[in-house]
């Protein structure tokens, strides 16, 4: 199963962030694990500085504000 | 047009009467929806095409190793063109100290990023004009400079919170971006998007609060008491703005009618920079990351910056 991680010390875009791929991830029928990952060292971990980060199976994909429809199609599904 | 437009809307379909305090500020809030709105709309778009938008990892790569001057030339001029999410800057100062940036030129940054960004200046010029939109600017980049050294002099790594020194910064692989036409269209409207989605609250209340100035403030009661002949009108704006938190662009049209009101530019411009960069919420985010020491510090610094800004320019203007 596909591990996905939303980094981002809760902000309101990361929740958002969250729940746009929780959505993908349905509506493509593939299931994942969304984790949001809160906490600032294990954030950093990953070399990203401009939160919501999305990191899919270990790999950082992408990197400040709310990803678009497309790239999270993209995610949930390759 | 835009003139025009806001004519026919206040006084013609709403039938306002164009020389009542309504008509005015209804008149300057039409007008300055439709002027900011789409001026933020193409310029955000454009800034994304040529993905002339910094990210701050980047900024971090470029800055790191380098000589204290040239460091805090580029912590200046890419903090002016970093969009800035107040929700970033914990990772940010993090991100910055493990790079062995001096705290000094991650002060300049925290001050040039939120009170000057592209899209601000874009906007200031088609309000303001060029000439306010530079004081403003040149302003601006001079305080970030010398805010970050005078910081500095105080040694602020000892108010630095223990556990930022132990945290690794891993290497951030992050995708290539496509810069074919289609990829940079994607790219420039998300940015669209991502930033008129947050900053638009911001504008708006802006507009309002310049709407009712420009409406409802005597222009004799301003000119009697703001026009830059008291002393105290420079720090009172920006004692005035700590507490008060717009975003760059969010302030412009507040600055618009105080100027055409005939408020003393070095006040208006102090008042700006003062609500731009200057907020508790912002500060309090950072108290995560430094003491309340160097929070006070920052505060303290900024705020005998803006005023020596704000009397300079109502001494020579």
């Amino acid at each position: 199963m596909k591990q996905i991680k939303v980094l981002g010390s809760g902000c309101r875009n990361c929740e958002i962030t969250a729940n746009v791929i929780a959505q993908a991830a349905k509506d493509a029928g593939v299931e994942v694990r969304i984790e949001k990952v809160t906490d600032i060292a294990e954030i950093m971990v990953y070399g990203v500085m401009s939160t919501p980060g999305v990191v899919v199976d270990d790999k950082v994909v992408h990197a400040g504000g709310i990803p678009g429809p497309d790239q999270v199609r993209a995610w949930v599904r390759e | 047009m835009f003139d025009a437009f806001s004519n026919a809307l206040a006084f013609g379909l709403l039938a306002l009467d164009p020389s009542s305090r309504t008509g005015a500020a209804v008149q300057f809030f039409i007008m300055d929806v439709a002027k900011i709105f789409v001026l933020l709309f193409v310029v955000i778009y454009a800034m994304g095409l040529l993905r002339a938008l910094v990210a701050p990892e980047r900024v971090r790569e470029f800055v790191r190793g380098r000589p204290d001057w040239q460091a805090r030339g580029l912590a200046v001029s890419l903090g002016a063109v970093t969009p800035f999410c107040s929700c970033s800057s914990v990772p940010l100062f993090i991100g910055f100290v493990e790079a062995g940036i001096p705290l000094g030129v991650t002060f300049s940054f925290l001050i040039a990023s939120p009170m000057i960004n592209e899209v601000a200046a874009v906007i200031l010029v088609g309000i303001l004009g060029w000439k306010l939109a530079a004081l403003y600017v040149v302003a601006g980049l001079v305080v970030a400079w010398f805010g970050g050294i005078v910081m500095q002099r105080f040694r602020p790594e000892r108010w630095v919170e223990d556990y930022v020194w132990q945290i690794q910064v891993g290497k951030a692989d992050l995708p290539k971006p496509d810069t074919s036409f289609a990829g940079r269209h994607r790219y420039a409207l998300a940015e669209v998007r991502e930033i008129v989605g947050r900053i638009w609250t911001w504008v708006l209340v802006g507009i309002g609060v310049g709407a009712l100035f420009h409406g409802f403030v005597p222009a004799d009661w301003v000119s009697e008491n703001l026009g830059g002949d008291s002393w105290y009108t420079v720090p009172a704006a920006v004692v005035l703005g700590i507490p008060l938190y717009s975003n760059a662009t969010g302030v412009i049209p507040v600055a618009e009618a105080m100027l055409g009101k005939g408020v003393a530019v070095g006040t208006t411009l102090a008042l700006m920079m003062s609500v731009a960069a200057l907020s508790l919420p912002e500060l309090l985010i950072l108290r995560k990351v430094i003491q309340w020491q160097a929070l006070a510090l920052f505060a303290g610094v900024l705020a005998v910056a803006f005023t020596l800004v704000g009397w300079g320019f109502n001494a020579i203007v």
